[in-house]
């Protein structure tokens, strides 16, 4: 993939609030203007991570070393780290893909459970044992389905009320998850526990199916339809009518208007498609994992993929990249939790979001500053 | 007297939905999103169970309770006011962190990952369910003014006129002379220390903190200021309303008309209802959410 | 400082920069105490900049900013703040209002120095705001309602709430940014009449305008800026219209038909000067029952403003193949509302538009694209241009439809994008050539041009220009007017609005006359003159 530079804008909202200002942007000033943030962003967790290391009375030395070992240091942990990157590769995706639109997606998490759960209800209804080849883009269908109406209903409340989509889909991650869980209870759950009965039907290979070594991971075939997943949103965004068109929405609303496209339609089609994308994510617990849906198995993936989709550059790429930072972070608390308490790794989260979101018009303006001296 | 138990029920359950929407009310009014009021709950519950148990008073809970909502206040105030970051990319980051900070230091102080020991708060053993037990409760009567001091300090001060002024036209401010900056810091501190009681009360009504334990409770809150049109009096009815749905939810358990979750849901789908306009458009404060520049 | 210096205001020699743009670059100003100044130039002349400076929104970069205090000294107050300049009474009326729509007009008038009750509380004494609100009112001849919601004003309320507002606070010195803009002839009259009173008291005023009507009629002395340098002091009573239009503009400026006083602006002026070579050659005003059947009509065209207002009222006329219809008017008596309904993006509230016969008033702007509607919009930042895209991509916007290779993924075809964008920028001289650059990148003209190349380079049948000139510099401007007469020529039809009224009348077939929603009147050029369209402009003749 080449790169352009409307490609690289980090945040479409931002570049056209600074409308009017004149200055030559090149396109490696808009990788650097789109890169820096994210970098600061690292260096910042990492010193914040040193002080909550030292504070518990360990040495960042170790603890970062060990990071390492349990995570892309051997196959059972790089297995785990893909397995995560899988789920937040697409609600990053999803939440990328909604901010190309201007719009902001917070709803990914019930998304994501609700296309698990639409999944799980679809290989619950089919006979079992049928291979997963046949079974797949049934079950892809599902999940889209699951989480695009919600992604649907916020896009709706928005292109026809005007309102908030941030409000909206705050509100229907609540609405979604406490209704999948009256389901789940009420029609469908294995006494004493919170998830379904099993699902016999289109199991996903896993990664160890093929690579003995990653025995015991959870990696398995969705990892594919996430990077395909990529492909498709990048291809859609910056080479069809439709996402030349989404991008304008997102940088200029009136501008697109002005070109004949209504905003109204396409914040519809764009918050279903992200709902969509997020819901496709349920697959990886559901069907690559668990072959169950569980309640609660979405549980923060939805926040978290707001920090890959910032880190990321809405991009679909630095998604991908972002996506396997994260998931190294949170498996990696994992493997630090005899030296410091596993918790570290969320503070640390945190931290990145926050910087990233400091940076990026600190950034630009340094930059622009600059570029006008120069 | 089911009725009367009732009312005790919902005017417990609902403090700490007044305590944070009075926050959100400040917060939103100013123009900053009140995403960060889970957060600031989250903070001032943990700060309170620390400072209560270290300082061995209820008290010196509260006073470390607000001083947590403050701090995280103002981590979002610089964030969003100095440097113009996104509030609501900050605003949902201030919750994880709050998430993540309140773990950590539970291991490091209390070497619990779920919550911590007994400590001092208000109230009896059993924290009773009638109005006497209520009524000793200092935190009880915090609450219910909390709001109306809110709405106070808004239509009767100087300071209420600025947060309006600067939440609607913030350029109109600046040209008067005000600082807009001043007044939203203010604002997030203000509201970081209202809706950190609200966490406090949780403590000290439970004696204890436990992981998570303010579980969305401020999002009801923004629900609720959402809900009231951002006006106080309407959002202390809010409030009130939504901890009745749960309160007579609870009543009703045993018969299992409706389950719980369809309860749980009220606030959130009257908040829709509300912010697309069915009866009469809930309008935000014109300058939310918007960097000044 | 001499002990005789009867200065207000003396600014010396200052500079200011936005970024890349020189807004100030050694401006001076003297204002006697007193006295009426008109600070007068052309839009971008760095008038706004210096009086915010004054008023202490911005901080020059260098220069020397002295205002009299109340023992009458001249102090030094460069870079001092808005709250620093109230407090030494000096206070400027934005062009844009600066009220709180959801506050009262009496708390907008205490917002920043308010009254408040004794004791430790420090409660809001309304009470009292409201007498002092009623006081000033009565004393200025200002009349509003103190307990009135500002979202409720009309336009003319707000202006004196602003004023209001400013006198409030005590200020000495007032400053107010082109206040005429959004008022009616019976409220100008009444502004006038208050800042006379207020010489009389002594206070001293500094009107920003670019109407030389209006400097001629109230000031006492004007300061003629330029480029962000200050040109030219001179008395009212000793100078003449046509003086202070070269000194506006830099050189001689030949006054077609000698302008009548009223009708003259800054910008008109200039204009008249650079569209001159661009003008038809005399003699082909043409009668509007030369043409054949038009190609846009507009039948009973009403449409409502954002406040629910109706900003076009029952407007109806048409535009043949090969015909300019000029609009001209003040700006906000409805013209951006007609051209955004004849595009699409308004609903009509009611009435009927043809193009080529057809009905087209109910269709998305996508099919009036087709149906042949070209549309240069006034505002190229917000809606004509996507900024952060390339200049090839904005060279396709609005028809990236055609664009596509169509089929189930529907892809653009970046080969011909490129192809069109080689194409349109060689055809319209646009600079930097390069088709990847972001539009952001360019000047205001080659901005301009990428919209004018989009819309003109393709096949049409109607356009809409609405300020195609504006912002843009000299070269620009002519290649923009030899544009549109050549499509003239082409047998298009052409629906010209503009804000300068000399451009209207060097490009314009018919021109017709838009006040307060309506068409005032419709002539042929050979019948119009500036002397002629000024009174129905201002609505003091509404024959129609």
């Amino acid at each position: 993939m080449t790169m352009t530079s409307s490609e690289l804008s980090q945040n479409p909202k931002d570049t056209a609030r600074a409308g009017r200002t004149i200055s030559r942007a090149t396109p490696s000033a808009h990788l650097r203007e789109a890169l820096l943030p994210s970098l600061i962003a690292l260096l910042v967790a990492a010193i914040v991570g040193d002080i909550l290391i030292v504070v518990f009375g360990q040495s960042p030395a170790a603890v970062y070393r060990l990071l390492i070992e349990g995570t892309w240091g051997n196959s059972y942990g790089f297995g785990q780290v893909l397995y995560k990157a899988t789920t937040l590769t697409f609600t990053g995706l999803a939440i990328a893909f909604a901010l190309r639109a201007g719009l902001f997606n917070i709803g990914a998490e019930s998304q994501l459970a609700a296309g698990g759960f639409m999944a799980a209800i679809v290989g619950l209804l089919l006979p079992a044992g049928l291979p997963w080849i046949v079974m797949l883009p049934i079950y892809l269908a599902a999940a889209a389905f699951g989480g695009g109406i919600v992604g649907w209903i916020a896009g709706e409340l928005k292109a026809r009320f005007g309102a908030h989509e941030v409000i909206t889909t705050i509100m229907l991650n609540f609405i979604v998850l406490a209704l999948l869980s009256y389901l789940t209870s009420a029609h469908l759950k294995v006494p004493e526990t919170l998830h379904t009965v099993e699902i016999h039907s289109g199991a996903l290979p896993r990664l160890s199916d093929f690579i003995p070594a990653f025995h015991g991971s959870a990696a398995n075939l969705v990892m594919l339809i996430a990077a395909l997943a990529c492909v498709a949103a990048w291809w859609y965004l910056f080479r069809t009518r439709r996402g030349f068109e989404l991008r304008a929405v997102g940088l200029q609303p009136e501008a697109a208007e002005y070109g004949g496209v209504r905003p109204g339609a396409v914040w519809t089609r764009a918050m279903t498609i992200s709902g969509a994308i997020a819901g496709l994510g349920g697959l990886n617990f559901v069907l690559g994992y668990k072959h169950y849906y569980e309640e609660g198995f979405a549980g923060g993936a939805g926040f978290l993929g707001i920090a890959v989709a910032l880190v990321g550059g809405t991009h679909p790429l630095g998604v991908a990249l972002a996506a396997l930072l994260f998931a190294t972070i949170s498996q990696g608390g994992l493997a630090v939790n005899a030296l410091v308490p596993k918790q570290f790794v969320e503070v640390l989260q945190a931290v990145v979001i926050i910087a990233v979101a400091v940076s990026v018009p600190e950034v630009r303006r340094i930059l622009r500053a600059q570029r006008r001296t120069e | 007297m089911p009725a009367l138990l009732f009312l005790a029920q919902t005017l417990r359950i609902a403090i700490p939905y007044l305590f944070a929407a009075a926050g959100g009310v400040v917060t939103e009014r100013a123009g900053l999103i009140g995403l960060t009021l889970e957060g600031y709950m989250l903070g001032g519950a943990f700060a309170a169970a620390l400072g209560s148990y270290y300082g061995h008073s209820a008290w010196f809970g509260v006073f470390a309770g607000v001083l947590g909502g403050v701090l995280l206040g103002l981590v979002y105030g610089v964030s969003a006011i100095r440097f113009r970051a996104d509030q609501v990319v900050v605003g949902i980051a201030i919750n994880l962190l709050a998430i993540g900070l309140t773990r950590f230091f539970l291991r490091l102080a209390f070497g619990s990952s779920s919550n911590s020991p007994r400590v001092p708060g208000f109230g009896g053993e059993q924290s009773g369910t009638g109005f006497a037990a209520l009524a000793a409760n200092p935190m009880i009567w915090l609450g219910i003014i909390a709001i109306p001091v809110v709405g106070w300090i808004l239509y009767r001060t100087p300071f209420g006129l600025r947060v309006r002024a600067v939440g609607e036209h913030p350029a109109a401010a600046t040209s008067v002379g005000i600082s807009v900056s001043r007044v939203r810091y203010a604002a997030a501190v203000l509201s970081g220390a209202l809706a950190g009681l609200g966490g406090v009360y949780l403590v000290l009504d439970q004696h204890q903190f436990t992981d998570q334990m303010t579980a969305g409770r401020g999002f009801i809150a923004l629900a609720a200021t959402i809900f009231g049109r951002w006006d106080p009096s309407r959002v202390g009815l809010a409030c009130l309303l939504f901890a009745a749905a749960e309160a007579l939810q609870i009543q009703l358990q045993g018969a299992q008309l409706v389950p719980s979750q369809f309860v749980e849901m009220i606030p959130y789908l009257l908040t829709i209802v509300a912010l697309a306009g069915v009866v009469g458009r809930a309008v935000a404060p014109a300058s939310l959410g918007k960097v000044t520049e | 400082m001499t002990p005789t210096d009867t200065a207000a205001i003396r600014l010396t020699d200052i500079h200011k920069s936005f970024g890349p743009v020189l807004a100030n670059r050694g401006a001076s100003l003297e204002v006697a105490r007193g006295e009426i100044h008109a600070l007068v130039g052309e839009n971008g002349a760095g008038k706004s900049t210096l009086m915010r400076m004054l008023s202490g929104m911005y901080t020059p970069d260098r220069g020397r900013m002295e205002v009299v205090d109340g023992s009458g000294v001249l102090r030094d107050v460069a870079g001092w703040s808005t709250a620093d300049a109230i407090k030494a009474g000096v206070g400027m009326v934005h062009q844009h209002f600066m009220l709180v729509p959801t506050l009262t007009v009496e708390e907008n008038l205490m917002l920043g120095a308010e009254l408040t009750k004794d004791g430790p509380l420090r409660l809001l004494d309304r009470a009292r705001a409201v007498e002092q609100v009623d006081a000033l009112s009565r004393r200025t001849g200002l009349r509003v309602n103190a307990s009135q919601l500002v979202s409720q004003l009309s336009v003319g309320e707000a202006q004196r709430v602003e004023i209001l507002k400013v006198l409030y606070r005590g200020a000495r010195i007032l400053i107010l940014d082109e206040p005429t803009a959004v008022l009616s002839p019976p409220e100008v009259a009444e502004l006038w009449q208050v800042l006379r009173q207020m010489r009389e008291r002594g206070e001293t005023i500094v009107l920003i305008t670019h109407k030389l009507d209006e400097v001629m009629s109230i000031s006492d002395t004007v300061t003629v800026m330029r480029h962000g340098r200050t040109i030219s002091r001179l008395r009212t009573a000793e100078t003449t219209p046509q003086e202070i239009a070269r000194e506006m503009v830099g050189r001689d400026v030949v006054l077609a038909g000698g302008l009548r006083r009223d009708a003259v602006t800054g910008e008109e002026v200039w204009a008249v000067a650079s569209s001159r070579d661009a003008a038809p050659a005399g003699g082909t005003s043409l009668g509007q029952t030369n043409f054949p059947l038009p190609a846009l009509e507009l039948r009973g065209v009403s449409v409502a403003s954002a406040r629910h207002a109706e900003a076009v009222r029952d407007v109806g006329f048409s535009v043949s193949p090969g015909e300019i219809l000029g609009i001209a008017g003040v700006e906000g008596n409805g013209q951006t509302e007609l051209i955004e309904a004849i595009a699409g993006l308004r609903q009509l509230r009611s009435g009927t538009i043809l193009l080529d016969h057809h009905d087209i008033t109910n269709a998305p702007v996508r099919a009036r694209g087709d149906a042949g509607l070209s549309h240069i919009p006034e505002d190229r930042h917000t809606r004509g241009l996507i900024l952060d895209y390339t200049i090839a991509d904005n060279l396709i916007l609005g028809q990236q439809h055609r664009f596509a290779r169509g089929g189930f993924f529907n892809s653009l075809d970046g080969e011909r994008i490129a192809e069109n964008a080689r194409r349109q920028i060689t055809a319209f001289d646009i600079r930097p050539d390069d088709p990847i650059l972001p539009a952001r990148a360019l000047s205001g003209g080659n901005q301009q041009k990428i919209v004018v190349a989009r819309e003109m380079g393709r096949d049409f049948r109607v356009l809409l220009a609405a300020q195609p000139t504006r912002g843009v510099d000299v070269g620009a401007i002519e290649f923009i007017h030899a544009q549109l007469l050549a499509a003239r020529a082409a047998g298009k039809a052409i629906l010209l609005v503009s804000a300068d009224l000399s451009e209207i009348l060097a490009l314009s077939d018919r021109i017709a006359v838009m006040y307060g929603g309506r068409f005032v009147v419709v002539m042929p050029r050979s019948q119009a003159s500036e002397e002629v369209l000024g009174p129905y402009m201002t609505g003091a003749e509404s024959a129609a």
